[in-house]
Formats: C-alpha cells, sequence, structure tokens
C-alpha cells in the first residue's frame, strides 16, 4: 500500500439519477405488464440508465485521463470488477442449477420414478424425454423439433472460441504497445460478437417460425430462452463495453501497462464465452 | 480482538489537522449534500435512519397482526389483508430494516476500524443506497394497488406466487431485483474497501471482528443475490410470459422454487446474524476490559459457518417430498453448524470469564443477544431433526425459533451497536437512563412476545392464520401484550437517539474505557474525513 495520502473521489450527480432511473425503468416494466401501458416510461427509463451509464463512465475516464486514480484505486476497480463477474456467475449457476434439477428430477419423478412417485399419478400417460416435446398438460403444447448443435450453434461455438483468442491478441499487442495492431484484432472481435448476436436472432426466427419452440412451449422452452436469452443479453452489453473500448483505444486513451478498462472489458468478455461453452454442451449437446 | 491502537491514538487522526487537504471541491449543501453524498459517514446514517423508519413500518404491520391474533376469531382485518400483513412485515423487516442497518453500520465503522479514508467505490456506495427507498417504495406501492399486496408469505413460494398471485406481483419482483442490486454492489464495495484499503501493517488476522464477519457476509450476498434475482425473474416469466418453471403441467415444478429460494434463504440468514457475531465480538471485550477470546477461532468458526450455510438449505424443505437421502444429508449438515456457533457462543462467555465487567447499555444488549441468540439457536437444532420437524413444520414453533434469532439476535446486536458508537458518530453519550428502560422493556417484551409461540407452536397451531381455535387463546393473548409492549419501547430507542443527536454527555474519543480498536483513535464526534494519510498500524500478536 502507498504511503502517501489516499484519493477520495469528489461527489457525483449520477448514482441518484442512476437509482431514479432504474426505478423508473421498472415501474415502467411493471405498468406494461400488467396494464398493458408502461412502454413508454420503460423506454424513457432504459434511455435514461444508458445515459447515464455513458456520463458517469465518461467522468471516470476523464478523471483517469487527467492521472487522479493511483494504484490503489486500479485495485478497488479490480476486485470492484472481479466480484461482479462472480456475481453474474451466481446468476447464470441459478438458471443452470434449475436445468439439471429439471433433467435429473422432476420430469423423471412426474415420470413415476423415485420413492415418492406420487407426482406420476397427475399425468399418468407422461413420459419423461429430454428434451421434453410432450409437456404433461395438453394445455401446454411443446416443440416439434429442437435445434440440432451441429449447424447454427455450432457455428456460433466456433465464433465465440474465436473471438476470445482474437480478443486476447489484442490484449498481448496492447501490452507490448502495438496500437494499431490492438485496435485492429479488437475490431475483429467485436466483429465476431455482432456476428454471434445475429446468428442467434436468426436462431431465434427459426425456433419459433419452425421449430414450435417458444417460451410458453413448456419447461425446454422455457429453460432454452432463459439461458440463451440472459447469455445474448451479456454478449450484447459485452459487445457494446468492448465497441467502446475501441473508441477510446482510438483515442489513445491506453498505455502498455495502465489500460484496467480494456482489461476489465475483456475479463468480462472470456467470461460471456465460458457461459457460452457451459451452454452450448449442456442445453444444445447433452 | 488484538490491540492495534496507533502508539499515540490522535497522532494520526487526520480529521481536524489536515483540513487543507479535504475532498475536491466544497460538498452541496442542504438536501443535495444527502442525495448526492459519496461520504462513507453520509451514507451510513443514510442508511441507519431509512432502517429504523423502515423497522417502524414494518412494526406496524406485526402489530395489525398481532392485533388480530390477540383473541381467536376475526375482528379487525380481513384474512386477505391478514396474509399482506404477515408477508410485507416479512419482506420489510429482513430486506429493509435489518439488512440496510448492518450495511449502514459497515459504512459507518469499516472504513474507521481499518483506518481507510473511505469506502473503495464511493459513488457506487450512493447508488447502493439510494437504489433502496426506490426499490420500497415500489415495493410498498402494492398494498395500494387492485388485488392488493403481495400475500404468500415472505418465502413467496410458488405457485401461490404465481399461479394464485394477485396483479401487483409483478411490481413486488421489480422492487426486490432493486433492493438485490443495491445490496449485491454494496457488499462489491465493502469486499474492495476490506481486501484493499486496509492502514498500512494491518494483516487480514489483525482486522476487528466486525470487519471480518462483514467480509464473510459480502461474500455470502454476492453468491447468493443473484440467485434470488434468478429466482424471482423465473417467476416473473411464469406470470407474464408462459413459461413453465414452477408449473408441473408443462414439466417444471414448484418445489424447483423452494430449492432456489432456499438456497439464497439459508444463507441469507446468516447475512443477518454474522455482522452480530461481529458487533457482540466488538462490545463484549470492550465491557469485560479483556481482550477477545479466541480472536483465530473466531473467524475460522464465521467461515465455516458460511461454507456450511451453501450446504443446508433443503432443511426448510423436510416435508416437500424429498428423497429419504437428502433428509438425512440435510438434517447432519444443518446440525454439523452448531459446532461452529458453539464455539462463538463459548468464546464469548470464556471473554467474560474473570472480566473487569460493567453493564453499560450496549452490554446489556450484547448478552442478552448472547443468551436468546443461544435460545434461538437451539430451537433450531430442534428443528433440524427431520423427523421433528414434521410435527413442527409451519407451526409457530417456527415462528418462536426465527424471531429469536433475529429479533433478540440480529435486531438486539443492531441497537447495541447503536449504544455503543452513538458517541462516536454523535459525539456524546446516550442517556444510560433511557438506554436501561428501552433494553429492559425490550428483554421483556420480546420474551412474552415470543416465548409462548414456542408452546403454540408445539401444541399444533399454524402459522400465517388469522383465526385459531380457543386451546391457543391464552399464549396468543400474551404474545400480543408482548408484542405491544416490545413495539411501544421501540419509541424510545428514537428518543434516545435524538436525544444523543441533539446533546448530553460529551464523549472522549476513547469513549469506553476498555475499547481497542481504530475507531477509538479518531475524535468523538468523527469528523466528516477520517484518516486522510493512512494510520500505520503496528502488528501486535494476538493473546
Ligand atoms: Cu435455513
Amino acid at each position: 500500500m502507498s504511503g502517501g495520502s489516499y484519493y477520495v473521489p469528489a461527489t457525483s450527480k449520477w448514482p441518484i439519477l442512476g437509482s431514479l432511473a432504474l426505478g423508473g425503468m421498472m415501474l415502467g416494466a411493471g405498468l406494461q405488464m400488467v396494464h398493458g401501458w408502461g412502454a413508454p416510461l420503460l423506454g424513457l427509463g432504459v434511455a435514461a440508465i444508458l445515459a447515464v451509464m455513458a456520463l458517469w463512465f465518461r467522468d471516470v475516464v476523464r478523471e483517469s485521463l487527467q492521472g487522479l486514480y493511483d494504484a490503489q484505486m486500479d485495485r478497488s476497480f479490480r476486485w470492484g470488477m472481479g466480484w461482479f463477474i462472480f456475481s453474474e456467475v451466481m446468476f447464470f449457476a441459478a438458471f443452470f442449477g434449475a436445468l439439471f434439477y429439471v433433467r435429473t428430477f422432476a420430469l423423471p419423478w412426474l415420470d413415476g420414478e423415485g420413492a415418492k412417485g406420487v407426482a406420476a399419478l397427475l399425468w399418468p400417460d407422461f413420459t419423461a424425454s429430454w428434451p421434453l416435446l410432450n409437456p404433461p398438460d395438453a394445455s401446454v403444447s411443446g416443440p416439434h423439433e429442437v435445434l440440432s448443435p451441429w449447424q447454427l450453434p455450432l457455428v456460433n461455438t466456433l465464433i465465440l472460441v474465436t473471438s476470445s483468442l482474437t480478443l486476447t491478441i489484442a490484449h498481448e499487442a496492447l501490452k507490448e504497445g502495438y496500437r494499431r495492431t490492438c485496435r485492429n484484432w479488437l475490431a475483429g472481435t467485436v466483429f465476431l460478437g455482432a456476428c454471434f448476436i445475429l446468428v442467434q436472432g436468426f436462431e431465434y426466427y427459426e425456433a419459433y417460425a419452425h421449430y414450435g419452440l417458444t417460451l410458453d412451449a413448456g419447461i425446454y422452452g422455457s429453460l432454452f430462452f432463459l439461458l440463451t436469452g440472459f447469455h445474448g443479453m451479456h454478449v450484447t452489453v459485452g459487445a457494446i463495453i468492448l465497441a467502446v473500448m475501441l473508441v477510446r483505444i482510438q483515442r489513445d486513451h491506453f498505455s502498455g501497462d495502465d489500460h484496467f478498462g480494456f482489461e476489465a472489458a475483456a475479463w468480462y468478455w472470456h467470461f460471456v464465452d465460458v457461459v457460452w461453452v457451459g451452454l452450448f454442451l449442456f442445453v444444445y449437446v447433452f | 480482538m488484538a490491540s492495534k491502537l496507533p502508539k499515540s491514538p490522535l497522532e494520526h487522526s487526520a480529521g481536524g489537522a489536515g483540513a487543507a487537504a479535504e475532498s475536491p471541491g466544497a460538498p452541496p449543501r442542504g438536501l443535495l449534500r444527502w442525495l448526492l453524498t459519496t461520504n462513507h459517514k453520509e451514507i451510513g446514517t443514510l442508511y441507519l435512519v431509512f432502517s429504523l423508519s423502515m423497522f417502524f413500518i414494518g412494526g406496524i404491520f406485526a402489530l395489525v397482526v398481532r392485533l388480530e391474533l390477540f383473541q381467536p376469531g376475526l375482528q379487525f382485518v380481513e384474512p386477505e389483508f391478514f396474509n399482506q400483513m404477515t408477508t410485507l412485515h416479512g419482506l420489510i423487516m429482513v430486506f429493509a430494516a435489518v439488512m440496510p442497518a448492518f450495511t449502514g453500520l459497515a459504512n459507518w465503522m469499516i472504513p474507521l476500524q481499518i483506518g481507510a479514508p473511505d469506502m473503495a467505490l464511493p459513488r457506487l456506495n450512493n447508488f447502493s443506497f439510494w437504489l433502496l427507498p426506490v426499490a420500497f417504495t415500489l415495493l410498498l406501492a402494492t398494498l395500494l394497488m387492485p388485488g392488493g399486496g403481495p400475500n404468500f408469505g415472505w418465502t413467496f413460494y410458488a405457485p401461490l406466487s404465481t399461479t394464485y398471485a394477485p396483479p401487483s406481483t409483478t411490481f413486488f419482483i421489480l422492487g426486490m431485483h432493486l433492493a438485490g442490486i443495491s445490496s449485491i454492489l454494496g457488499a462489491i464495495n465493502i469486499i474492495a474497501t476490506i481486501l484493499n484499503l486496509r492502514a498500512p501493517g494491518m494483516r487480514m488476522m489483525d482486522m476487528p471482528l466486525f470487519v471480518w464477519t462483514w467480509l464473510i457476509t459480502a461474500f455470502l450476498l454476492i453468491a447468493v443475490m443473484p440467485v434470488l434475482a434468478g429466482v424471482i425473474t423465473m417467476m416473473l416469466l411464469d406470470i407474464n410470459f408462459g413459461t413453465s418453471f414452477f408449473n408441473a403441467a408443462g414439466g417444471g415444478d414448484p418445489v424447483l422454487f423452494q430449492h432456489l429460494f432456499w438456497f439464497f434463504g439459508h444463507p441469507e440468514v446468516y447475512i443477518m446474524i454474522l455482522p452480530a457475531f461481529g458487533i457482540v465480538s466488538a462490545i463484549i471485550p470492550t465491557f469485560a476490559r479483556k481482550p477477545l477470546f479466541g480472536y483465530a477461532s473466531m473467524v475460522y468458526a464465521t467461515a465455516s459457518i458460511a461454507i456450511l450455510s451453501f450446504l443446508v438449505w433443503a432443511h426448510h424443505m423436510f416435508v416437500v417430498g424429498l428423497p429419504l437421502v437428502a433428509e438425512l444429508f440435510f438434517m447432519y449438515t444443518t446440525m454439523l453448524i452448531a459446532v461452529p456457533t458453539g464455539v462463538k457462543v463459548f468464546n464469548w462467555i470464556t471473554t467474560l470469564f474473570q472480566g473487569s465487567i460493567s453493564f453499560e447499555t450496549p452490554m446489556l444488549f450484547a448478552l442478552a443477544f448472547v443468551v436468546l441468540f443461544t435460545i434461538g439457536g437451539f430451537s433450531g437444532l430442534m428443528l433440524a431433526i427431520a423427523p421433528a420437524d414434521f410435527q413442527y413444520h409451519d407451526t409457530y414453533f417456527v415462528v418462536a425459533h426465527f424471531h429469536y434469532v433475529l429479533v433478540p439476535g440480529a435486531i438486539f446486536s443492531i441497537m447495541a451497536a447503536v449504544y455503543y458508537w452513538l458517541p462516536k458518530w454523535t459525539g456524546h453519550y446516550p442517556s444510560e437512563r433511557l438506554g436501561r428502560w428501552h433494553f429492559w422493556l425490550s428483554v421483556i417484551g420480546v420474551n412474552l412476545t415470543f416465548f409462548p409461540m414456542h408452546f403454540s407452536g408445539l401444541a399444533g397451531m399454524p402459522r400465517r392464520i388469522p383465526d385459531y381455535a380457543l386451546q391457543f387463546a391464552d399464549f396468543n393473548l400474551v404474545s400480543s401484550l408482548g408484542a405491544f409492549l416490545f413495539g411501544f419501547s421501540q419509541l424510545l430507542f428514537v428518543v434516545v437517539i435524538v436525544k444523543c443527536v441533539r446533546g448530553g454527555e460529551k464523549a472522549p474519543a476513547k469513549a469506553w474505557e476498555g475499547a481497542q480498536d481504530l475507531e477509538w483513535s479518531v475524535p468523538s464526534p468523527a469528523p466528516l474525513h477520517t484518516f486522510e494519510t493512512p494510520p500505520h498500524v503496528t502488528p501486535q500478536p494476538h493473546p
């Protein structure tokens, strides 16, 4: 720890505006879902959140460029980002836990397996299978067919794994001081991220249009869209962060040994990549 | 706890002297100052004031419940409204009173106890706090919505909270999301502060136990609040988008809800008690005028409790139809938690042994904590035994159990902390006379309220019911009288705090003779900015 005096950031209006914006977004979302008339407030809330984030980060970037942040502040950011990613890991862990629970316990029990066996009395004709094409009750219609892992999902896996690689090359280039090389590989990474999102969008279209695989198609559809949907949102956010980093590289914000913004973005991107590998294996393949 | 005061206590307190180097720019004045503040002390105060107000709102809900239960039959409220009161009482007390109170104490005290100038991420800190009023405005607003507020209990089991829930449930979910984000960001801040901003020379094993317990609590928060976010998101989708997560007709399972909820819920109860352990571990040595017995074992016991808390969740689900092997596993892991908890109680009592003890108000609350929390711990052990739980499940015995760990447990520790640190916050001692009145009325009120619930529960009275059979009438009458006594005595707490803020006997930097930690080296009241230059802490071996 440094011996000098501490750096304490000045007050800021962005946090309180951010919490109001988030509250507005939630209120709008709730009104829309319950009463069907909250969409404008929802949109306004989202826009306000994006604006607040942009301005808040702009302040942080400015302070960083002014050299206000010392090594200790840098470490605080690192711990902060690290633990934030851990919280994201646990968010996805809940969804993976639900997937495993349904496959290992819930469906076999509905089919009469296990010591208790009473759940089987509800729908005696039900047969457990995964992917579940025939939900227990006739009121819920399952998908006709599910997506093959070896077509678009495999392509997307290759895209995302490659993007982690290109990002690492960009990072190495930045550390060695090759700004142009870094910029090019980073641009490639953002491009791959955008490709992933497009492919995923197309896959969703296919699922809805041709496979009957929808959000309300029983537990398979629910889990499929829950896991891939939240992952897709994270890819989108990650790609936007990387795009911001591209702009910052362009403006020469980073040096070879001081570029935590870039590193945090990279951590986040690798995390999103690892989640996808888990998804590919346990949602699509097995 | 090792004493680690700098050689001369006031030498390093940068408060008064180094005023020239105060934070950049003049802080805004008036209301704006509170809206924009990034100062850990001001944010700590905001958290504590918020928590106290919510404590009264949640308390009024509890009194509505106790009023209805005063005698058998339906007298005052409709069953539907009664359910909303039990639900919101639980939600408000857990998420808006107890948790923010501990976060407020963490904000105030952790930087002072580790010699840091502020929290590691001060703006994030402001954001974390201001999410809370937004979240709970949304949550309380559900009471006014068509169909009423949440009525399914604070555990909001599906399908009661999905298929059969009032329309306002969507707003409840969104409010809980905001509260969850606040908790996660607050916890990240606390971890970063503890790991990164300790004064030079302070090793991890030199940290006061309040800091240690909060470090572990913050880890639990970051690990399980996202799981809560996940499960309420799945509820939201089930309610509004036709998914089947908790609906067996589509291949899902309502029991899945319980697994996910309690994977969050059990660590959550430790989130509400570990900081209490830290507070009591600070107060008992101070007023016993002896170092804490077994500092290292306290740290290891806290860590063990935290790790075990991830392996016990299904003890809340013994009667839901689990396989035998699961019943056994969760029974044994749950009982195992008694070991590290026992270590703690043993250490507190051993600290008292041969101490020169004095009984100021904070000490009274801390001692009551040790005794009454232990009663709650023992009834928890009874509930852990699966075959016995088949009888106790969803009876008032469970209500008695968790209120013993939460009210004379978590809440008494918060009160103890307030009495203990008020001199540091305000520069004045709280009134000892009123403090004693507050303490004794609270202790009597708490025990009158919750002790009879053990008996009504064992006799079979179910929880969350607005009416009951005649044989439970006497116990309920006593519980209700106790509840009103406890509730109204809390007004005394407000009087004590207000009087203390306004004036009273002046407190020196080291307000309590036996106090050892770093916070007592800065003046009382603590100036707005402390430790702007890091103090140097000389590590001392633990006794
Ligand atoms: Cu538990």
